[in-house]
């Protein structure tokens, strides 16, 4: 049975890529393009791991992960976060909110993948 | 096509629109709008250019995108303040972004003026001030230069701190064959709030060497004192991995370092793996870090049952309207499906006629379902047509930067306002309306205004204002420039429209005539056109290409106090809503939004004026009379009996009175082009198909009006007033 | 319809339409052609050079009829219905050229067409660029470029 990955990032190209690297049988990936609507999406799915970027409008990474952490549910779902920022504050910053943990853009697919696995429960 | 190339468009086109957001807040913010949202849109906008440029390689792009994006951080975290001139800044900033991504997407041609706006970049964040208190961590100082590869950073994070629990911490080892790793490790309860957990970690290390794993429970409270939320155990993990080296273990904590204690250490391996104990207390207390959220004590694993979840609502976003539903559709299915439409028009009306031409009866069940047929295919044209409508915003959106680089090169000053840009118009209209656009708007900033100086002299303010507007009126779309420079030069035109034997020496004019001289063919030539960035191109040429989409143009002016032309389109270059007539053998259509009403007049009504020319008289005002048979030329297809009149508006807003044969009837028509295989014909705007196969010209009014105006054989044609 | 072949060796092959217009025999390069009708009635254009018949319908699309015989100054019989519509190809338009009929499709040598003789009229050093023989009867080849009328008004240079 597939592993469901929700990918949360308001660039289209960055969910396309995401969907290409995770494309086959091993993963079903659900979208959502902001923090709220990472939330809505949540409401309707049951991801085994969450992938989020941080800038975003409406409701950022650290919004919608601390929203995540918040939901009886999905409290314990992993939740990895992309960046482009080599800042450590701000990867404190998403740990602090709750932050499984990271990676970095630009990714490499087999890398990001292996992140999936790793903190997969 | 490859994936990649498919996302590598998308990323293209999603430029685009970032670079127009972008630009958009920064306008916002120039004129002392904004907030901080928009602020936050601007970074993100930057911030998103740059990491799918990073996802590409896109080198020049990602370097100067950083240089950007660290500015746009210092002005969102309130270490740069967003006055004026750091929004110029910016703004010219935004511009070079935006020659970076089309360098990109034609192949990574270099761009320049890098040096200058990298410069000016640099000066604006390195005279910044710290950032307020109110920021939660220690802002690090931000690079100015450029990101250095980020290949070289490990893909998961930063290298792990290890903290040691050893007093003699070893030195990096060489796997050292026999001996063993040795792993100790105390989760906090903040690793488990964070979704990490100890079995992951132990499958990462079993996939590097054989394991024996030992948890310490002693910590483990009584029931009725165990918070389920708390972190209680430790592991101590044997690995038999003598050829891993011990980064490789360290790695596998990355995520959770800080949130667990943990160490590694190498130690012999041992033919029976004891038990270690470890040293004491400090350790192994549950070390509880932040007050996790509160939570009702659970007994149950971490899967509840299904329960509300916590409204995400308390995010203190309010909820914004949801925009309608969208999807993507390929343009060329839009189009076809257009087409498609277009045809059935065509065949619906050709089987209307055919059938009562057939003798069947108005009333009869046949006809009145052809009349329901007929309703139906009006209402899917309409809802295709406005599939294609779009905003003129997409046009208009590339004015700002445009008006911004004339100024400069002419050393004016100058403001564009626009207005009205969600205005729709047909895509087809769209397209071909940016080339008309930007040549107007260059000549109303080099021709129009004046120099900062000059405006100063006359008592006004040194910056010139351009004002851009769009509007629905009458069926089409109007769209105005005008600026509030010098206006036209009266004198001037006069003089070389005589010169280029355009008017007589002589000819008395009025203001409006002379005004419109710019537009006549021959009036300008490369000496009048200065040559503004090598594009420098007339009126008259401005004129045909707006005439070619079946619009017209004109101007009034007003001297020392500016110019406004208006041009006015269809909404779409698709259909018409058209009036068929008969002239003579010929079937016409006139559309539909020239005709105020038609008329039947009495013999006495029609006047002669001057030597051949007539007028109507129409509830007490008189207007000229056209023959539509002779001003066609089809002269000698006897126009008999009285026929009827249309009374109908030029796009300038006169009045004229057509006399056509009969009325056939109002009807929807498709467009066709007549330039597509022929070319533009004086006093016909396109041609339509009717019911019969044949193909019927469509009538431009306004041309008409002109051509009679000049038609009087044998002189010479008269100078006739560009409409 | 038959199809003549000149055969030569070496040269390269042309294939040719050719037609009858003014009494005389033309032809053109088949590649031009797309389609060979029958003549219809057009709509007339008001201010037009006098050899633009008018507009037709082709399967949706406003097509231009140009008679081809007036167009190169010769003496031609009022359009019929027995005259002949060859849809061809001009730069980026398709057109239809009025011809009085449509003869043979020919195959011939590059080297069997001559150079066109050297007589005075214009229209004739515009439009024919060689001669054929064949059978004893001479098939003049025209090309179709600058057939259409120009654009009226140009830029201001």
């Amino acid at each position: 049975m597939s592993m469901v990955i929700l990918t949360v990032d308001d660039s289209r190209t960055m969910r396309d890529m995401l969907r290409l690297a995770l494309a086959g049988d091993e993963f079903e990936v659900v979208q959502a393009v902001d923090g709220l609507d990472g939330l809505d999406v949540l409401g309707r799915n049951d991801p085994d791991v969450i992938i989020t970027d941080i800038n975003m409008p409406n409701l950022d990474g650290f919004g919608f992960i601390e929203g995540v952490r918040r939901s009886e549910r999905h409290r314990s779902t992993p939740i990895l976060v992309l960046t482009t920022e080599s800042d450590s504050a701000k990867k404190q910053r998403a740990r602090d909110s709750g932050a499984t943990g990271w990676i970095v853009k630009p990714f490499d697919p087999v890398k990001l993948i292996d992140a999936i696995r790793r903190v997969a429960a | 096509m490859d994936p990649m190339e498919a996302i590598k468009a998308t990323f293209f086109q999603e430029c685009d629109e970032l670079l127009g957001d972008l630009e958009e807040g920064l306008l916002t913010l120039e004129t002392g709008g904004g907030d901080s949202e928009t602020v936050n849109a601007v970074f993100r906008a930057v911030h998103s250019v740059k990491g799918g440029a990073g996802a590409f390689g896109l080198e020049p792009l990602v370097r100067f995108a950083h240089v950007f994006e660290t500015t746009m951080d210092m002005v969102r975290s309130g270490a740069l303040a967003p006055e004026l001139h750091v929004i110029q800044v910016l703004l010219r900033a935004a511009d070079h972004l935006a020659d970076h991504v089309a360098a990109a997407k034609a192949g990574g041609t270099p761009v320049g003026g890098e040096d200058a706006i990298v410069a000016e970049l640099e000066a604006l964040t390195a005279g910044a001030g710290s950032a307020p208190a109110a920021a939660p961590a220690p802002i690090p100082t931000f690079e100015a230069t450029p990101l250095p590869s980020v290949p070289d950073e490990p893909d998961f994070g930063f290298s792990p701190m290890m903290i040691s629990l050893d007093p003699d911490p070893q030195p990096e080892p060489e796997p050292d064959t026999g001996a063993d790793w040795l792993v100790r490790f105390t989760p906090k309860d903040v690793m488990y709030r964070n979704a990490n957990d100890a079995l992951p970690l132990m499958r990462e290390l079993a996939r590097l060497g054989p394991l024996s794993v030992e948890c310490n429970i002693r910590t483990v409270p009584l029931l009725d004192a165990l918070d389920p939320l708390g972190a209680y155990l430790t592991w101590t993990v044997t690995l038999t991995a003598p050829d891993v080296a011990r980064e490789r273990i360290v790695d596998v904590f990355e995520f959770v370092d800080g949130d667990c204690v943990f160490s590694v250490e190498q130690v012999e391996a041992e033919p029976a793996p004891a038990p270690m104990i470890l040293p004491e207390p400090e350790i192994l207390a549950p070390v509880a870090s932040k007050p996790v959220a509160p939570a009702t004590p659970q007994v149950a694993a971490p899967t509840p049952p299904a329960s509300a979840e916590t409204p995400p609502a308390n995010e203190a976003r309010g909820a914004e309207a949801a925009a309608p539903a969208t999807i993507r559709v390929d343009l060329d299915r839009v189009d076809r499906l257009i087409d498609l439409v277009g045809e059935l028009v065509i065949n619906q009306a050709m089987l209307a006629q055919r059938v009562m031409e057939s003798g069947v009866a108005r009333s009869s069940n046949i006809a009145l379902g052809l009349d329901d047929l007929e309703q139906l295919t009006r209402e899917i044209q309409d809802s295709v047509m406005a599939i294609r409508a779009q905003p003129v915003k997409s046009v208009f959106q590339r004015m700002p930067r445009l008006a911004r680089e004339v100024a400069a090169m002419t050393g004016k000053r100058v403001r564009l306002v626009t207005e009205g840009e969600g205005t729709e118009v047909d895509k087809t209209v769209i397209e071909r309306l940016a080339e008309p656009l930007t040549h107007m708007l260059r000549n109303a900033i080099d021709h129009g205004l004046e120099s900062p100086e000059e405006r100063r002299a006359a008592g006004k303010p040194e910056e010139g204002v351009i004002k851009l507007a769009a509007m629905h009126r009458s069926g089409r779309i109007v769209i105005e420039i005008s600026d509030d420079g010098r206006g036209i030069n009266r004198e001037r035109v006069r003089d070389i429209a005589v010169k280029r034997g355009l008017i007589e020496a002589d000819a008395a004019l009025s203001d409006e005539e002379i005004d419109n001289l710019i537009f006549a063919p021959g009036f300008s030539t490369a000496a009048t056109i200065s040559d503004v960035s090598g594009r420098g191109v007339g009126m008259d040429v401005v004129k045909r290409s707006i005439q070619a989409l079946g619009g017209r143009i004109t101007i009034v002016s007003r001297p020392g106090l500016g110019s406004t032309f208006t041009m006015s389109l269809p909404l779409t270059l698709a259909v018409l809503d058209g009036m068929v007539v008969t002239v003579g053998e010929q079937t016409l259509v006139v559309p539909i939004t020239a005709i105020i009403e038609s008329l039947q007049p009495k013999p006495g009504d029609i006047q002669a004026l001057g030597p051949d020319g007539f007028v109507l008289s129409v509830r007490g005002a008189y207007v000229p009379l056209i023959d539509v048979a002779q001003a066609m030329s089809w002269g000698e297809t006897a126009s008999t009996g009285p026929g009827v009149t249309l009374l109908v508006e030029s796009g300038i807003g006169g009045l004229a009175a057509l006399r056509v044969d009969a009325i056939q009837g109002q009807r929807q028509v498709v467009i066709k082009s007549l330039e597509l295989n022929y070319q533009q014909v004086d006093g016909i705007a396109a041609a339509t198909i009717l019911g019969d196969g044949r193909v019927a010209l469509i009538l431009d009014v306004d041309a008409i009006i002109s051509l009679r105006k000049r038609s009087t054989p044998p002189s010479p044609p008269q100078f006739a007033i560009a409409s | 319809m038959s199809v003549t072949q000149t055969a030569s060796s070496s040269a390269a092959q042309r294939e040719l339409v050719a037609f009858r217009m003014g009494a005389q025999e033309y032809c053109v390069d088949i590649r031009s052609v797309l389609e060979i009708r029958g003549w219809a009635p057009a709509t007339h254009l008001p201010s037009s050079p006098s050899y633009v018949r008018g507009v037709i319908n082709l399967r949706g699309t406003v097509l231009p009829i140009i008679d081809l015989g007036a167009r190169l100054g010769l003496q031609v019989s009022a359009p019929s219905a027995r005259h002949v519509i060859i849809v061809a190809r001009i730069d980026r338009k398709t057109v239809g050229l009025l011809v009085e009929a449509v003869s043979d499709i020919l195959t011939v040598a590059e080297d069997v067409i001559q150079p066109t003789p050297d007589i005075a009229c214009e229209t004739v050093r515009a439009f024919v660029k060689g001669i054929i023989a064949i059978d004893g009867e001479m098939i003049s080849l025209i090309t179709l470029d600058g057939l259409l009328p120009d654009e009226i008004a140009q830029e201001a240079a």
